[in-house]
């Protein structure tokens, strides 16, 4: 049952994910987007962290990629994208990927990893994250909480100062 | 099925793709599209270790919420340069958009 599960989240989250580096419409680039962080979110229940796999779904599908369509829409003039059709920049773009890949997979499998005897049972991990966070990693939590302000901060001026010069 | 290796190979085949797209991709919307794939990919391998080597289940989890955190400034930094772009040169167009001083 659970090699199922995860079969059926890797397949709806690589495949789309296709999509999206291939598809030469937005909006389409967009939805499949919602595929993959899906299953991506599948994956992490599966890898025992129930709790970011509800944030996924709450923070990627609910607010980043809403974020995201409504940038295609105010942009929708231009999405009409035509993909570089020149040889030279999408070969060597190709090859770049296969490289990488290439040397990912050498790491990964050249590597002696530590492994754990027995893998713990899976428990509900929400009340440790929030110990956690206000406990050991309490400055890295606010050096985030910082930047989250600066940022909505920083988002409205960018988009006021351009109202202004026009 | 459900290792160690498999989870960092199903991380470096989505990383690769979001890669993929950054570099083929001109329009900066699909290229931000691109980048929140290698993040995920990057969750991925956090969460992988996590589970499989690491004693403390919950550490690794940390570093993933954290990501999140940073994937969701990213965005909306990215997305309000990409509108102010847009409304002073009328296209998301990275070989148009290549002046720096209108």
């Amino acid at each position: 049952m659970k090699n199922f599960a995860f079969n059926v989240f890797v397949i709806i989250t690589l495949i789309p994910s296709f999509w999206v580096a291939l598809s030469s419409n937005i909006v389409h680039a967009a939805f499949s987007l919602f595929f993959t962080f899906f299953g991506v979110a599948g994956l992490y229940v599966l890898l025992g962290a129930d709790f970011l796999g509800v944030l996924q779904v709450l923070v990627y599908i609910s607010g980043i990629l809403v974020l995201i369509i409504f940038g295609v829409m105010m942009t929708q003039r231009a999405q009409m994208e035509h993909i570089s059709t020149r040889l030279p920049g999408r070969f060597a773009g190709a090859v770049l990927s296969v490289l990488v890949f290439g040397g990912f997979m050498v790491a990964v499998y050249k590597t002696a990893w530590p492994k754990l005897t027995e893998l713990p049972e899976p428990v509900p991990t929400t009340s440790e994250i929030g110990n956690l966070l206000l406990g050991k990693y309490l400055i890295p939590f606010e050096v985030a909480s910082v930047l989250l302000l600066a940022v909505l901060v920083g988002a409205a001026l960018i988009v006021r100062q351009s109202v202004r010069k026009e | 099925m459900n290792s160690l290796t498999t989870y960092l190979l199903i991380a470096a085949m989505l990383f690769t793709i979001g890669l993929f797209g950054v570099l083929r991709r001109r329009s900066l919307i699909a290229m931000l599209i691109s980048i929140e794939l290698m993040l995920n990919a990057a969750s991925i391998n956090f969460l992988a270790f996590t589970k499989f080597v690491s004693p403390d289940p919950a550490t690794g989890q940390i570093y993933v919420l954290l990501i999140m955190g940073v994937a969701a400034a990213e965005v909306a930094i990215a997305l309000a340069i990409i509108i102010s772009l847009y409304r002073w040169l009328r296209t998301i167009d990275i070989e148009r958009a290549d002046r720096l001083r209108g």
